[in-house]
């Protein structure tokens, strides 16, 4: 059952194809364009606010062993792409992944290659990898809130969820797919949506009764966020015109999940204008909360220096407010978690920690 | 032994005797832990049996027994094929301590790194009580002699509890078996360690043993000349301590000073010496042992104030760089080194009168660790040094070069090194400069220091062109790799998918590979090499050049010139004119090489007619290989930086 989206799916990947077979036949040594993804082609986008790649473009070459390999296996999972469509079928990254070990010299080492591959494709074709029938594992990323939603479940009916009321402690888990064709948004009660880093953190605002005390979503990130985490805190912002809350760690790996959701990652920049929320704003913890609030700490390790030095480069990082923050953070060489707001009493993150910085954000 | 010691003895023996001294004083001389003394004991029997077969000009036989008889106590038995020890001798040999006897003859042996044989004796009989067995047999006589013995300690005398002779088949050779308290280990440090680096170095000599659990480990000699022992000299002035004058005027059969000096010294003439004894102002008939302190210290003055030549070298034996590769290869070669570095042998050079040579030999690659620090073995007069590594010259040469230069890798460009490679370095001199009386480290001396420099960077830079070398072939393979395998199935699958007909690469190939590759095989019967060449065209357009083959001088088979090689007689050499060479043909060439002298060193190929960067496998003609072409190539063989190119 072809779609007409997917008879234009598979022209835009027909057509990488027959750019390599017509080189070949030039007698030209094939090869492929694509932006740079690094952090130093990316660009803000001014109209939507968010960062997308920018002119710099890589040429991927048959001239060299590493390039002719990917060329190869490109090759390989164009085809593979082009049977799923066709049988309509589809799987997950894992599955492709270890799919291509019948694929001979084009078989993936691991599945970081073959999960960018498909994200090379994306950007190429300017379609979604969703539109190539592959799809990520649910990472299982929770919601609790006063807001109710319909998914079609996996009989393909539509069934009402209630994310505070109709679930256990852990909360309504994130589906990969979350388009309007999979999850309608009915109605809500809240006045923004707090999303958090770590689930021990979630847990105790859960216990502590914080989406009811304090009108939010509360949305469990589970570490560096997916992308159906990101776009539906997008469609939440954006539909429902809830503000979103970044509450995470204070070390350099945290700012860059916050950096995600608010200005794409660099990884998926070709799709920040779907993934990201421009507005959503950063709690903390900060370097300043450490010192403001006497956080008991661990020292910065290499890698965290590193990491430091590396965002005070990248232009997504290049505001006041950051810059401020990563110095600070280096000066004084020491990161918190957001656990460690415990030292002054389990009660004190949702008391008096979270009110004082969302009435700093001037919410309430 | 050692003459600083034996001062230091005879200063000692006016209280107590020598080996009351020892009694005391164990660890000086290494036997300073359980693990430790076995080696000792070990190394001081195959030291002596090495250099007595040395003298004799006898290829070396040694065998090495150690077993257990209780938890800590060993019988060691080593048993030679040497020239033995005349049977009136044998209780001095092993049951005294014989200080001085030999100490005015100048020359290099292993005997200077240790205490003596009798060391072995005394510390067994102190640990377990129990006498020294030796058996001897010379050559002269039809019967061997047995003894079991041991040292008075106060007297510094053998006690000798039974001799008799006994019946043999040996042709001569000494045997000793000794009971002593230790610890039995292996790996770093070991007999296994010692013996190992021992058999390097001394690729002439055949070494088994077997240790306590009943494992047998044998080094067979891979070099059938007995090694030439080197000539005993007399010491040259620069080098002589006091205590040392002094010891050898004592002795003298010189009755004048003056001749005492051209007689008993190196490089002094009658001339010098008049002017020695003016500056020290002492009576030129003076008998020498009447000669007082004050006069000897002035004598020794004025010895640095003439002009001498330097010493001979005749003292000197290194190994050499036929042996050290030989030995190299026979011990280390069950690691598959993938190069062995032409040992570098320097000059002989000169400190304070002392002369020495600097020797460095190295392996790299096969199944040496390649995330372990650079192993290097140390070797003093062909004496492994296993302990102090750290405070020894030899590793600290080794580390004051900034390796990462060579292709190694090396945290700062300081410290020993990490890579798969080991490193040989020997020091061979009439008087090697110890850190301690331990003897187990060389002492930072300047002179030594820069000859040791000198002779690492030599083979370092070997190791250098080695690994551009081989880059370059690891890169080509990897493109044949790419155009043979990779690109083929990309013209394969993209064909499927847009359905259409295979297209024909051939133009892409030449494209990617854009070189004319000469590349050679051997294959080596005896001392013949047959030889075949193939030159390929992997460039898109038609070449026509002239191939050189220079092979090692008069060995060419001239009627195995195939095809059409035309062979100059005066330059002994073959040169091809390869006319039209087509893109993606190929060229087979072939010859034959015989009487050739060791092992086949490649043949060098030059090419004329032709940019030598789309080249691999010849260099330009006239070549000296270098660096920046194999760079060039390098840089070739990995494709121009146009656009930019994806990592």
């Amino acid at each position: 059952m072809e779609t007409k989206r997917s008879e234009e799916v598979l022209n835009e990947l027909k057509k990488i194809v027959e750019k390599i077979y017509d080189q070949l036949k030039n007698g030209e040594i094939p090869s492929m364009e694509l932006p740079a993804r690094n952090k130093y082609n990316i660009k803000l986008d001014i109209s939507k606010g968010v960062w997308k790649y920018g002119d710099e473009k890589v040429y991927r070459t048959a001239k060299k062993i590493d390039g002719a390999y990917t060329l190869l296996r490109t090759m390989y999972m164009l085809d593979f792409i082009k049977e799923m469509i066709e049988q309509n079928k589809s799987s997950t990254l894992r599955e492709l992944y270890y799919i291509s070990e019948g694929w001979g010299l084009a078989k993936f080492h691991t599945q970081d290659e073959s999960d960018k591959l498909a994200e090379d494709i994306e950007i190429i074709t300017k379609y979604l990898r969703e539109d190539f029938k592959l799809r990520p594992e649910e990472n299982g990323a929770t919601i609790i809130g006063n807001i109710t939603i319909e998914e079609i479940n996996r009989k393909g009916k539509p069934q009402r969820i209630n994310c505070r009321d109709d679930v256990g402690d852990s909360g309504y888990a994130i589906p990969y797919n979350v388009e309007k064709d999979k999850i309608k948004i009915i109605d809500f009660d809240a006045d923004f949506v707090l999303a958090i880093e770590t689930g021990g953190m979630f847990d105790r605002l859960v216990e502590n009764g914080f989406d009811e005390k304090a009108r939010a979503i509360l949305v469990h990130l589970k570490g560096q966020p997916a992308r159906s985490t990101r776009r539906l805190l997008k469609r939440f912002n954006e539909e429902l015109g809830l503000p979103v809350l970044v509450f995470t760690d204070g070390d350099p790996w945290s700012f860059r999940i916050y950096a995600s959701i608010a200005y794409g990652a660099i990884k998926t920049a070709h799709i920040s204008e779907y993934l990201a929320t421009p507005t959503a704003e950063f709690i903390g913890v900060t370097a300043s909360d450490i010192l403001n609030y006497d956080l008991p700490t661990d020292k910065l390790n290499d890698k965290d220096i590193k990491a430091l030095y590396a965002e005070l480069e990248d232009p997504r990082f290049n505001t006041p407010f950051w810059k401020n923050e990563i110095e600070l953070m280096l000066k004084i060489g020491r990161k918190a978690e957001q656990q460690a707001l415990a030292k002054y009493g389990l009660d004190y993150v949702t008391d008096v920690y979270l009110p004082e910085k969302i009435s700093e954000l001037g919410l309430k | 032994m050692d003459i600083d010691i034996s001062e230091e003895l005879a200063k000692k023996q006016k209280e107590i005797s020598i080996a009351e001294f020892f009694e005391k004083n164990k660890q000086i001389l290494g036997f300073d832990s359980p693990q430790k003394s076995l080696v000792m004991a070990v190394k001081e029997a195959v030291d002596n049996s090495l250099d007595a077969c040395e003298e004799a000009r006898i290829l070396p036989d040694i065998n090495i027994i150690l077993e257990r008889v209780e938890k800590d106590e060993y019988k060691l038995t080593v048993e030679d094929n040497g020239p033995g020890i005349v049977r009136k001798e044998v209780p001095k040999v092993f049951g005294q301590f014989l200080y001085g006897s030999r100490f005015h003859a100048v020359r290099q042996s292993r005997g200077q790194q240790g205490i003596g044989i009798s060391a072995v004796v005394l510390y067994g009989q102190i640990t377990t009580g129990k006498p020294a067995h030796i058996e001897s047999k010379i050559m002269s006589e039809d019967v061997g002699y047995m003894f079991d013995l041991y040292i008075d300690t106060s007297k510094n005398k053998p006690v000798v509890l039974k001799e008799e002779p006994f019946l043999t088949n040996k042709k001569s050779g000494v045997k000793i078996t000794v009971n002593l308290k230790g610890k039995y280990v292996k790996g770093k440090q070991s007999i296994i360690d010692y013996l190992q680096n021992t058999a390097i170095v001394n690729p002439h000599a055949t070494i088994t043993f077997q240790d306590p659990d009943g494992m047998k480990i044998k080094y067979e000699r891979v070099w059938n000349e007995p090694i030439e022992p080197p000539k005993e000299t007399k010491p040259h002035p620069y080098g002589v301590e006091i205590g040392e004058i002094m010891k050898i005027a004592q002795k003298t059969n010189y009755k004048k000073v003056s001749t005492f000096l051209t007689g008993e010294f190196s490089r002094i003439s009658n001339q010098t010496a008049n002017e020695i004894l003016k500056i020290a102002n002492v009576d030129p008939n003076k008998e020498p042992s009447k000669l007082t302190l004050e006069e000897i210290k002035k004598i020794k003055e004025a010895f640095m104030k003439v002009k001498l030549l330097p010493p001979s070298f005749e003292s000197l034996s290194p190994i050499g760089e036929t042996l050290i590769k030989k030995g190299l290869k026979n011990v280390l070669g069950e690691l598959k080194p993938s190069f062995y570095s032409l040992p570098v042998t320097r000059k002989p050079s000169v400190y304070s009168g002392n002369p020495f040579v600097v020797e460095v030999g190295l392996v790299y690659g096969g199944n040496i660790p390649a995330d372990e620090p650079v192993k290097v073995l140390r070797f003093a007069n062909r004496v492994p040094l296993l302990y102090q590594a750290g405070s020894c010259a030899l590793t600290k040469a080794v580390e004051n070069i900034d390796w990462r230069k060579y292709g190694l890798e090396q945290k700062g460009g300081q410290g020993i090194p990490v890579g798969p490679m080991i490193i040989l370095i020997h020091l061979a001199s009439t008087k090697v400069p110890y850190t301690s009386e331990a003897k187990e480290a060389i002492a930072e001396i300047p002179e030594i220091m820069d000859e040791l420099d000198l002779a690492l960077k030599e083979s370092a830079r070997q190791i250098r062109t080695y690994l551009i070398k081989r880059e370059v072939k690891n890169k080509l393979s990897e493109k044949f790799f790419l155009v043979q395998k990779i690109l083929p199935l990309i013209a394969e699958k993209s064909a499927k998918i847009t359905n259409n007909p295979v297209p024909d690469i051939s133009p892409v190939i030449t494209k990617i590979m854009n070189i004319v590759w000469i590349d050679e095989k051997v294959e080596v019967k005896e001392n013949k090499a047959l030889i075949n060449l193939s030159v390929m065209n992997y460039t898109s357009q038609t070449k026509s050049f002239k191939l050189y083959a220079d092979f090692p001088d008069g060995t060419i088979i001239k009627e195995s010139i195939k095809p059409f090689g035309d062979y100059d007689e005066k330059n002994d050499y073959i040169v091809w004119n390869i006319e039209n060479l087509e893109p993606l043909k190929k060229l087979d060439l072939h010859f034959e090489l015989d009487k050739l002298k060791s092992d086949y060193s490649e043949t060098t190929y030059y090419i004329e007619g032709i940019d030598p960067v789309h080249v691999v496998g010849a260099e330009p003609l006239p070549g000296d290989w270098n660096i920046e072409s194999l760079r060039s190539i390098i840089e070739e063989v990995e494709g121009d930086e146009d656009g930019n190119e994806e990592e």
